[in-house]
């Protein structure tokens, strides 16, 4: 008994301190994988039976909507090519590198932390897809969190609105740069050291501003949805809505960023390998 | 009825299902529709089925196998390897020394050692993550504890009626 308690306790201090039990915890994560899809398994049937019983006309409808939510969506994107370009080429002309493309891959959610103070999810893609610790992970609205431990086949993602989360942000009107902390309870951000006199006011769109080399610049992160200065206090309470779907989105999408593009092209061509990344 | 099943492996087996049956239990995703504040109330079913198995056959499981599903723990949900490994060899322990009073204990008895032992569990997890400086501490995290010691008698039954007839020894 005490020496699998002792032991208990020097994994614990080891694993606090040192990364030499992450590919210890990868390869049992591939073991325990059995368990995570089990869990998964009623929601994915109740899924399954509720298409069972959807009618044909409801389908039709379905595939109406989204065919003209795709023409929506085609005219945007031909609209953003052209802005692109365009803003490349003003790039060029101001002597800084034009920004690329980012790649992303789609990714499954099969796990939710159990733990309602944790704010973390579990997502059906790992290492062998290319999946990296730091990793930005979007859905269709914004910014949803970050890669924070991976396994071959499955991997770990802390979302924004956790506690232990703070993201960079930028102010889109003002260009007024922010810290947006999570804060555990719900879907909430809470701005981290707002001047009494920062001009942001209640419906002020926060996107990711780039800064700390983590997120990739421009990403919706939130909505403010309550500025509230109390006289006395140095700072004014300045609170946030993730404009991401945090709890309801099931499939999300995993961000490849272009430094981190261009370093494993560079790694692949090192190697001689045609691969591209 | 008790020839039907005698050997080692198949009440291994059994055993074995049981407690990953709870550790489904602790990780499977709440429906939509429920609010937030439930999980608040989400018991540590591992370690009511490890307690269960350590009342009724000390001999099959002890402190090493809750070492090892403490071990599953930490990687399913997560946390710090060791964390949940520590306090499952504690709860092993205090289990396997008290087993004999236990057995004669009336279930609403053995629910109020459980909420003891589930508390136990949750403030040593938690004062664990604090010093790490992962966590805060909230009178919150002893819900599980509660809704734990109130299933626990169902549980205890379930088992006790699953052991009986399979004839696990």
């Amino acid at each position: 008994m005490f020496g699998l308690g002792v032991l208990s306790v020097v994994l614990i201090f080891v694993d606090h301190s040192t990364n030499w039990l992450d590919s210890a915890r990868s390869a049992l994560t591939i073991a325990l994988t059995p368990v995570v899809v089990t869990a998964d398994l009623p929601n994915r049937s109740a899924r399954s039976i509720q298409d069972m019983f959807s009618s044909k006309e409801e389908l039709l409808k379905y595939i109406t909507d989204l065919e003209n939510e795709l023409i929506f969506l085609r005219v945007k994107i031909e609209k953003m090519a052209a802005l692109t370009t365009e803003n490349n080429r003003l790039r060029r002309l101001l002597g800084s590198a034009a920004k690329l493309q980012d790649n992303v891959l789609v990714a499954e959610l099969i796990g939710v932390n159990p733990n309602p103070e944790e704010q973390e999810v579990v997502i059906d893609k790992g290492s062998e897809d290319s999946v990296f610790v730091g990793q930005p992970v979007l859905d269709s609205r914004g910014l949803v969190g970050q890669v924070v431990t991976v396994s071959p086949f499955n991997s770990r993602v802390l979302l924004i609105s956790d506690e232990r989360h703070s993201i960079p942000v930028q102010v889109l009107r003002s260009n007024l740069r922010l810290i947006a902390q999570g804060t555990g309870i719900g879907q909430q951000l809470e701005l981290q050291h707002v001047n009494s006199t920062a001009d942001i006011v209640v419906g002020d769109q926060l996107l990711s501003s780039g800064l700390g080399n983590r997120f990739p610049v421009g990403y919706p992160v939130g909505i403010v949805e309550k500025v509230d200065y109390k006289p006395g206090k140095p700072f004014a309470e300045v609170i946030a809505k993730p404009n991401a779907q945090l709890d309801r989105s099931r499939h999300v999408l995993l961000v490849f960023t272009e430094s981190r593009v261009a370093e494993e092209s560079n790694t692949t061509s090192e190697k001689g390998d045609d691969r591209s990344g | 009825m008790t020839a039907v099943v005698d050997n080692k492996t198949s009440g291994l087996i059994v055993i074995w299902i049981t407690i990953v049956a709870g550790m489904v239990l602790v990780v499977v995703p709440m429906p939509q529709f429920v609010p937030v504040e439930i999980g608040f109330l989400r018991p540590d079913w591992v370690v009511m089925v490890l307690v269960y198995w350590i009342i009724a056959l000390p001999h099959r499981v002890g402190i090493p196998t809750a070492w090892l599903v403490g071990i599953a723990m930490d990687i399913l949900l997560g946390s710090l390897i060791g964390q949940h490994a520590l306090t499952y060899v504690l709860i092993a322990y205090v289990t396997v020394s008290l087993y004999q009073r236990l057995r004669m204990f009336s279930v609403w008895q053995q629910a109020t050692i459980l909420f003891a032992l589930l508390g136990l569990n949750q403030l040593i997890g938690f004062s664990i993550e604090s010093i790490a400086g992962l966590t805060d501490w909230s009178l919150w995290y002893l819900l599980p504890a509660l809704s734990g010691a109130f299933l626990w008698p169902w549980i205890f039954l379930m088992l006790r009626f699953m052991r009986r007839t399979i004839g696990v020894t």
